[in-house]
């Protein structure tokens, strides 16, 4: 009784070829990024050892480990959550929790934007303007850290404010009937169901910071020192910049070194990312509501 | 009976007051998230008022507008006669961001329509999860893959002498973009209401022409959005440019010509700098040029995006 007209027909032959024009789009997008990564594990593979992470670089940085550059970049995560999280969740629980609907809220939605938006050698300007210079801090690990901070905190704040507006409505009702107080309310409601989509944030954080090179270039990483960071007014190195020294400043170094190093950053980043990932699914499996 | 509602209505009162110690630390707490709540935004001002302050003294004493616009000659270092001009790094930039946004938008907006729209259970799972990894790349490993992948294949296809010019970082720079463009875009198809969809399919369209008459339309503000946001992200990409562009001041001609951007001239020249010298504070005035562009392109995107949600 319904047969396909011949415009049935060619409606769906169309439908057929934009469907697969806009496949081979997706896959021409991921398939030659998936091919540079094959091409870095062949040829960075080898130099991957043990003693590749936990030795300092050798015979002027052309052999050798990048214990020290892992190490730095470690510290300068480190320091840069610590300032950046309690900062950030205080922020989304602000929005999330306090704010109302209005063009103040919009302009502090405007500034999150703009912080995310700045280009990273702008945080750089502003870190060596505000923290190395005015606030005296020199090039250290606290400057770095705090230029990494404010660059990065948008993606905790949009993290936490995500999952703290994922929260029913109904569970902060039922605990103001019972006569908390806002911030019980928060303490004692809101945070521990959000908590693990708090985390999801943090991770994505710890893989964005550590990849970010031009913020740390002037304001507390150093091309080369041979101490190991003992405190945040030390300078150190970084595996980020380090592989941009490597492959741009050090001649005759051995081929396969910046590409172990690449890889080793690639595989932090990418670890970190996956980790968020996978937790992030595992919670949405679990959530009740 | 006036009288008699008064004194219980105090006592009440009084009774109610929970102004204990709870109650204290519930405004204190208040106060503190909402000092972190404003935080952005002194921030952002923080980093204008920053960068200004050191390239303010180039601005008012040495520069020429003319010259600082409207010459391709950047040569900071000449001890006798030092010249500025950033046209050459504007057109560096441009022509970068340029190439790499007409790799981009076409491929992204064609990948977000995939996810969104025609692609279901695990593909679409295993296509974002793809996607999300991808624009998790940092820039300086995108730099390293321009320079020492990107290049010797460009040498050896297009039989140039040098790999690392426009396209190299266009292409660089498109592949970097991409991801998140796609993303943006993937969220503005998602937040078109699913009965659109049902409503225009019951009416016997296919997925592509609901995708085209009813989708796209609906979603027309926010896609705009992303590709702004996407521009920005190119505009003041660093590492990537530094490591892929040849780093030589020129005006390209093609897109095998080597050129530099506004944001690696920074990168390159300011540890060379004496703080607080002319050299110095040039950087920062084009740093506060940077600021300014990406400023107005996120505003403007954030415009376009609120005014679909109003309509």
């Amino acid at each position: 009784m319904f047969q396909a007209s011949a415009l049935n027909k060619r409606n769906e032959s169309v439908q057929k070829l934009y469907r697969m024009l806009f496949g081979m789009m997706t896959l021409m997008l991921i398939a030659p990024v998936l091919l540079i990564l094959g091409t870095l594990i062949a040829k960075g593979g080898g130099a991957i050892s043990w003693e590749f992470l936990f030795t300092a670089p050798t015979d002027g940085m052309r052999s050798g480990g990048v214990l020290p550059a892992l190490l730095g970049t470690v510290w300068l995560v480190m320091v840069a959550l610590m300032l950046s999280v309690p900062i950030g969740v205080c922020a989304a629980i602000y929005l999330s929790e306090y704010a109302g609907d209005n063009w103040f809220t919009r302009t502090i939605n405007l500034a999150i934007i703009n912080l995310a938006g700045v280009p990273s050698i702008v945080h750089a300007l502003f870190g060596l303007g505000a923290f190395v210079i005015f606030f005296g801090f020199g090039t250290s690990i606290l400057a770095a850290s705090l230029t990494l901070a404010v660059m990065t905190m948008p993606v905790v704040i949009v993290a936490t404010r995500e999952s703290l507006q994922a929260v029913p409505q109904a569970f902060r009702e039922a605990c103001w009937n019972m006569g908390a107080t806002r911030w019980q309310t928060i303490r004692r409601v809101v945070l521990p169901n959000a908590i693990t989509g708090i985390l999801t944030g943090v991770i994505l954080e710890v893989s964005r910071t550590a990849g970010e090179t031009a913020p740390i270039m002037f304001t507390g990483a150093v091309f080369f020192t041979p101490f190991l960071p003992e405190s945040v007014m030390d300078q150190t190195m970084a595996l980020s910049l380090h592989l941009f020294v490597a492959a741009t400043q050090v001649p005759g170094i051995a081929d396969e070194v910046p590409f172990g190093i690449a890889l080793v950053l690639i595989g932090l980043v990418l670890t970190m990312n996956s980790a968020s990932i996978a937790f992030r699914m595992w919670l949405r499996g679990k959530k009740k509501w | 009976m006036a009288n008699s509602t008064t004194a219980p209505g105090a006592a009440t009162a009084a009774a109610f007051d929970r102004r204990d110690f709870d109650w204290y630390v519930d405004k204190a707490v208040q106060a503190i998230v909402f000092v972190c709540g404003i935080s952005a935004i002194i921030f952002v001002l923080g980093i204008f008022v920053f960068v200004t302050k050191e390239g303010l003294g180039f601005i008012v004493n040495h520069m020429n507008f003319h010259e600082f616009f409207l010459t391709p000659y950047w040569s900071p270092s000449d001890a006798d006669d030092p010249e500025y001009g950033i046209l050459a790094l504007m057109a560096g930039t441009a022509s970068v961001t340029g190439l790499a946004m007409l790799v981009a938008i076409p491929f992204s907006l064609g990948a977000a329509i995939y996810i969104a729209e025609f692609a279901s259970g695990k593909t679409r799972e295993t296509l974002k999860v793809l996607v999300e990894l991808l624009a998790a790349i940092p820039s300086v490993v995108w730099g390293f893959i321009g320079l020492v992948i990107m290049n010797p294949l460009i040498i050896k296809w297009f039989d140039v002498p040098v790999g690392l010019c426009v396209l190299n970082a266009g292409i660089i720079l498109g592949l970097m973009a991409a991801p998140i463009m796609t993303s943006i875009a993937e969220d503005a198809l998602k937040a078109v209401p699913d009965r659109y969809r049902e409503a225009a399919e019951a009416m016997g369209a296919t997925r592509w022409q609901v995708t085209y008459k009813v989708v796209l339309p609906a979603a027309k503000n926010g896609l705009l959005g992303g590709v702004l946001l996407g521009v920005g992200r190119g505009f003041g990409e660093t590492m990537a440019v530094l490591m892929a562009t040849g780093h030589a001041v020129n005006i390209p001609n093609s897109i095998f010509d080597s050129v530099r951007a506004l944001t690696a001239t920074i990168a390159a020249e300011l540890g060379e700098t004496v703080v607080g010298g002319e050299h110095y504070q040039a950087l920062f005035t084009i740093g506060i040029l940077l600021f300014l562009v990406t400023f107005v392109v996120n505003l403007s995107a954030d415009l376009i995006v609120r005014g679909i949600r109003k309509g």
